[in-house]
């Protein structure tokens, strides 16, 4: 029997606001341990959250880029559990209204983006444990996927997109090193043909983009073999050991939190008002079909290529600066190879290789060569040209001084062609080519031959 | 007359005249608690030389003295009155325990803006008294440092869960104090001891410091020997606070209380008039409506039909929330702490070391509403039974422009006579905990005796109209004696 996975995703990013969202504390990674505190951020007696306007705003933008419905009415509700990472021992989150519903990320739809509090940190030594309270209060946003995912490969190619539109939003850095990503997997397997879903297995504790793929890659044929060996599996939560390169059984199903969600009685709810999101609206990037539109009808650019460049933000922003007269040129060099924002190259080098084709300085074979030149080193075209003395002869002199030659030397290419054999030029021109040791400009060569064999 | 006998408004007069200093006023209040707080156990903590050093610090400041006569400035409200606050209520450096052993040895790193108001207006605050662990109790028996004693009968509880507050104000060992009210923790003790006891509108006063017990119901309010008092110490207290969003931005009124009530309409609720409550007691309420009548007021006869639902109602939403809002005492970053083998072991014996039995019967009450399955059944029916309440309140008061009822079912009873019964415990606050719930404001006030106890009249007001309520409460008093009697200590 053959066996499909269904993978759904639920991401947790830290929004790029100068303070917590409920206090005043600076949000800043790698200050030393408890340093970016206070008392609301710690859970004292007596004190009470407010809200970070911007914290909002951000998880509104969020939205916006991905597609959502922005909910006009939100509100705030405790998650209760104990924990020492949890200064209240209770997380101030959204559970059933939610700020943005819907939505989508290539073929992945979007459920649902909350916001809530980030939690501290806790370090553990030989003897003792510490909690380290200055990300505690960190704006962290959740974007739960539907289980639209079949593949560690989609997961990736998700995770990789959404992270950087939230970049280029400025949401969020999005740093997975820092935690400022982290992503929960949800992955099941179930008979292909089959409506139901198979029994839903959590996989935390993954630390990269790439330890997400490779955590379903180890998954996936795991709980496929469970079942081909007629195994039951259980609802439960692993953990992924990115050094073992398996994953682990955390909780079984019977020991799942209650997290006993009731309404947060110290926060109003949020109410979005149009000229709110008409503000947020102006600070939208571009969506990429937006953005293909104008690339074909800005740049003359044909459809294809026009999809090319709009796949990634960079790759688009790339071409935009690197594009000049002959945008379709530039486009073609930028295609030629699978991500050049990963290469050396910037979007100069693109332009001053298209420029000295264009002038001829160097012939198109020419450039071909300087262009895999640029990419093995980074050196612009001029310094590439120079030093390979590959700029090409335009003196006529020199080229009818060679010509001469040539006609001299070919007796038979010279009747030939006036003999009304028009190929027989080309035999010319390559015999003057390999005089100038390749460096005539060959439209110049062509021109003059055929002035000079007319005239004589 | 004693200094420490004086109302705040008798003190400011002479502090103004400079007929007697801030030191001179504090130390007489400190005299007195030396004399009687031995009896009444109303305080859990003081310094004496620190309230001393304030008072001289506000002489120095020279804000007391200003011209007689002249309206008083309001950051001149209460220069140099000593005011005793709830163990409750933050207060930097100084200890905060709530009336629990989990947070023995905590001291708070901040104070709380009503705090802040205080000190911004002048008072001198003397110290912390006792109350039932977070606020919850109606006879101050749940404090884990013991119980305080009703000035009126020393055998007999003084209210709760702000006992400490009322009994202090009642003896003269405080001028005034603030309390804390969720279902009725002001206005209980306060007509139980015969002094006045205010609880504003939910919204109207920050709650930024004061440690949470039901965070929907919670409101910060005066206890004073007079009702002109409780309108002074409004004006201080209240106002929006942006550490609170639940605060409302709205401007404070001066909470002008002259004027009587001739032509208000004084609904009276046939729900609050029941078989089984002491008969003193409602006759003399009645007698007191009559009084107001008689004063110019028209009485109408009114229904609040939820009345019945209200406890209820109360025992979930509240303890609801206090399953969170006490989940914080974790021994991990500050109070007590107990060892334990693991952090989920050390969890469980802090908390069962720190938490008194009232305290942990309500968490799990609370825990229990909130849980899987039983959330439609307990919790969100109880909210929309308190939309009922609320309801109820907003079509009587189309009728009326406050409500009088009794504040309480009947005069202080003896301590420990209902320890053994938590259900008759939760009982004792039949009338004030709709308020809490419709988010209202309400004033207890003198207005008889039975047993040689006092009795108290509640005041209900719509939300924010405390004026209307603290000037039918003023008339009333002013018309009357109680308010003058004296316990014999």
């Amino acid at each position: 029997m053959d066996y499909e996975a269904i993978i759904g995703l639920e991401v947790h990013v830290q929004l790029k606001t100068h303070t917590k969202i409920f206090c005043g504390c600076a949000t800043e990674f790698g200050a030393e341990p408890n340093t970016r505190v206070c008392p609301v951020c710690l859970g004292y007696p007596g004190v009470l959250p407010v809200m970070n306007e911007e914290a909002i705003r951000k998880t509104i933008l969020a939205g916006l880029m991905l597609g959502c419905k922005i909910a006009r009415f939100s509100k705030w509700d405790r998650k209760n559990y104990f924990y020492p990472d949890m200064p209240k021992n209770y997380q101030i989150s959204q559970y059933d209204l939610p700020l943005c519903k819907g939505g989508r990320v290539g073929n992945v739809g979007i459920t649902r983006i909350h916001l809530e509090e980030d939690v501290a940190k806790n370090f553990h030594f030989a003897t003792d444990s510490g909690v380290d309270f200055n990300r505690a209060g960190t704006p962290l946003m959740e974007i739960v996927s539907e289980p639209d995912m079949k593949s560690a490969d989609e997961a990736f190619a998700y995770l990789t997109a959404l992270k950087e539109i939230l970049i280029s939003g400025g949401v969020g850095d999005c740093d997975m090193e820092k935690g400022q990503l982290r992503c929960d997997c949800n992955v099941s397997v179930r008979p292909v043909g089959q409506k139901e879903f198979g029994e839903k297995i959590e996989i935390k504790n993954m630390n990269s983009i790439s330890g997400v793929k490779r955590a379903l890659e180890y998954e996936i044929p795991r709980q496929t073999n469970a079942l081909q060996r007629g195994e039951k599996l259980q609802q439960e939560t692993r953990r992924w050991d990115d050094d073992a390169g398996k994953t682990f059984v955390m909780r079984t199903k019977e020991y799942a939190h209650d997290y006993r969600y009731f309404p947060e009685p110290d926060l109003m709810p949020v109410t979005v008002s149009d000229a709110m999101l008409e503000d947020i609206g102006r600070l939208l990037p571009e969506l990429p079909e937006v953005k293909r539109q104008r690339f074909i009808r800005q740049y003359g650019l044909p459809e294809y290529d026009a999809g090319v460049l709009v796949s990634s933000a960079a790759l688009a922003n790339f071409f935009e600066k690197a594009a000049g007269k002959n945008a379709k040129v530039t486009a073609n060099w930028i295609m030629t190879v699978s991500d050049i924002t990963a290469s050396p190259i910037q979007p100069e080098h693109i332009a001053e290789l298209v420029a000295a084709i264009e002038a001829g300085q160097i012939s198109g074979k020419q450039g071909k060569d300087v262009f895999a030149e640029m990419l093995a080193t980074g050196k612009f075209p001029a310094t590439i040209i120079k030093e390979k003395g590959l700029a090409q002869v335009s003196d006529t002199g020199t080229i009818e001084a060679f010509a001469d030659q040539a006609i001299a030397a070919n007796a038979k290419s010279v009747a030939d062609f006036k003999a009304g054999n028009a190929a027989a030029l080309n035999a010319l021109v390559g015999q003057v080519m390999k005089l100038s040791k390749g460096k005539a400009n060959p439209k110049l060569v062509s021109e003059i031959l055929t002035r000079k064999l007319r005239a004589s | 007359m004693t200094l420490h006998a004086q109302t705040i408004a008798q003190l400011r007069d002479k502090l103004r005249r400079g007929e007697v200093s801030p030191r001179e006023v504090t130390q007489s209040v400190l005299d007195r608690i030396a004399a009687v707080d031995g009896k009444l156990k109303a305080y859990l903590w003081m310094n004496a030389e620190d309230a001393l050093a304030q008072a001289d610090a506000i002489d120095r400041a020279g804000i007391a003295r200003t011209q007689a006569g002249t309206p008083v400035p309001p950051n001149h409200l209460l220069a140099g009155i000593p005011i005793a606050i709830k163990d409750v209520l933050n207060v930097e450096g100084q200890p905060c325990t709530c009336g629990s052993k989990i947070l023995k040895g905590y001291t708070s790193v901040y104070d709380a803006t009503v705090i802040a108001k205080l000190r911004q207006a002048g008072a001198v605050l003397l110290g912390r008294t006792n109350m039932d662990e977070f606020a919850m109790g109606s006879s101050t028996e749940n404090s884990a440092w013991g119980v305080t004693h009703n000035p009126w009968d020393l055998e007999r509880i003084p209210g709760g869960s702000s006992g400490g507050s009322a009994a202090a104000v009642a003896g003269d060992a405080a001028i005034a104090a603030l309390g804390s009210d969720t279902g009725g923790s002001i206005r209980q003790p306060a007509a139980v001891t015969g002094c006045v006891g205010l609880k504003p509108t939910y919204g109207r006063v920050s709650r930024y410091g004061l440690v949470a017990f039901a965070s929907s119901l919670d409101q910060v309010g005066p206890f004073t020997k007079t009702v002109a008092d409780a309108a002074t110490m409004l004006r201080v207290l209240a106002g929006h606070d942006e550490r609170d969003s639940t605060s409302v931005p709205q401007a404070v009124p001066e909470y002008a209380i002259e004027g009587g009530v001739k032509g208000l309409r004084i609904g009276m609720p046939k729900e609050y008039f029941i078989p089984g409550m002491d008969r003193e007691v409602e006759a003399a309420v009645r007698t007191a409506i009559k009084k107001l009548e008689s004063l110019g007021a028209e009485i109408v006869e009114i229904s609040l039909p939820h009345t019945e639902y209200a406890v209820a109602v109360y025992y979930l939403i509240a303890t609801a929330e206090a399953s969170a809002n006490l989940a914080r005492f974790d021994g991990v970053r500050y109070g007590a702490r107990v060892k334990g083998e693991d952090v989920i072991d050390m969890y469980g014996k802090t908390r069962g070391a720190g938490f008194g039995a009232e305290v942990k019967r309500r968490i799990i009450l609370g825990t229990y509403a909130l849980s899987a399955g039983y959330y439609d059944a307990y919790y969100l029916r109880a909210q929309k039974v308190r939309t009922l309440i609320r309801q109820d309140f907003e079509k009587a008061f189309k009728m009326c422009d406050v409500i009088a009822t009794p504040t309480a079912a009947e005069v202080a009873f003896k301590i420990g006579e209902k320890t053994a019964d938590p259900l008759k415990m939760y009982l004792c606050d039949i009338f004030t905990i709709s308020v809490n719930l419709a988010g209202n404001c309400g004033i207890s006030l003198p207005c008889g005796f039975s047993q040689k106890l006092p009795i108290g009249l509640q005041i209900i007001g719509k939300a924010f109209d405390e004026e209307t309520v603290l000037r039918v409460a003023h008339t009333y008093e002013q018309a009357t004696e109680w308010h003058k009697q004296k316990p014999n200590l």
